[in-house]
């Protein structure tokens, strides 16, 4: 019953403040009920007994991914470049496709088709089951291909990252290590005949 | 004990708040990638829920990978926005259609 009482606030909280990202006009509050979004399905996934993917919502999502947002806006002042004029003239189509959508997916999920007897009877685990234990052991045996991709798609994400924002000041003093490596003796020292 | 479906009405619900949100804020490209979070976050639900009810973890694999590239489109995205910044003083989305070839 708890479980039960969990679920709706989370949810509903997830609901409100993902209404709260859209609706707010100022980018920092939609970035503030993003954060609140990402807390409320964190809890989600704690009652789907994904603990690791709840802690690594928050530590990566709210500690890493909304503090790069908050950076950029800070840095860019879009609070005073953006105006929302005329926003509210695409809400009709916008509004239908997304109303026709989300009708087709309630209606898919609430058909019956994924509410089986062995579906709806699923219990948790125990407190002997250790989540990031059995997510370690299939990720690095079955998943290792793909775990070695993701490595590689932040890497280049970071390569490109740092590329495109790098900038090369003219004033700053630099190390040219290969002229350095290719000075000669020669070209330092002078004898001098006394 | 909360059914599957009601976890898959709530990954419906933030899935369609995406798409509305990409419609509204449509001049606000940092707004929009928030926009894309949302919605991707509304898939990790379904996956998470799913993994839960069929009793395999799999789909928590699959979240996983979801994070990842969430991560390192928001990473390369603000980047690209950082650099237009610095070329045009603004980022409104009115002015990067100079952008096309």
């Amino acid at each position: 019953m708890i479980e039960t009482g969990f679920f709706y606030l989370f949810s509903g909280l997830a609901v409100f403040s993902a209404l709260g990202v859209i609706l707010s006009g100022n980018t920092m509050y939609s970035v503030m009920w993003l954060i609140l979004c990402f807390f409320n399905a964190s809890g989600l996934f704690f009652l789907l007994d994904a603990e690791f993917l709840g802690i690594i919502l928050i530590l990566i999502y709210v500690g890493a991914v909304m503090v790069l947002f908050m950076f950029v806006i800070m840095m860019l002042e879009v609070n005073k470049a953006v105006k929302r004029e005329g926003w509210l003239q695409y809400l009709p189509v916008g509004g239908m496709v997304a109303l026709i959508l989300f009708i087709e997916l309630v209606a898919a999920a609430t058909s019956g088709i994924f509410t089986t007897d062995k579906m709806m009877m699923m219990s948790h685990f125990g407190a002997e089951v250790n989540n990031t234990v059995e997510i370690g052991k299939i990720l690095y045996t079955e998943y290792l291909l793909g775990f070695e991709i993701a490595a590689i798609i932040l890497l280049v994400a970071l390569v490109g990252a740092i590329v495109l924002t790098i900038r090369e000041r003219k004033d700053a003093k630099y190390q040219n290590i290969s002229e350095q490596v290719k000075a000669r003796k020669e070209e330092r020292l002078r004898k001098v005949s006394m | 004990m909360v059914p599957l479906s009601d976890f898959l009405v709530v990954g419906a619900a933030l899935f369609s708040i995406g798409i509305v949100g990409l419609f509204l804020n449509r001049k606000n490209v940092i707004t929009i990638l928030m926009c894309i979070e949302l919605m991707l976050l509304a898939v990790n639900i379904n996956f998470a829920a799913f993994s839960h009810f069929l009793g395999n973890l799999d789909g928590q694999i699959m979240v996983f990978f979801v994070l990842t590239v969430a991560a390192s489109e928001v990473a390369v995205g603000l980047a690209i926005l950082v650099a237009y910044y610095r070329q045009r003083r603004s980022i409104a989305i009115e002015d990067i259609n100079t952008l096309q070839g």
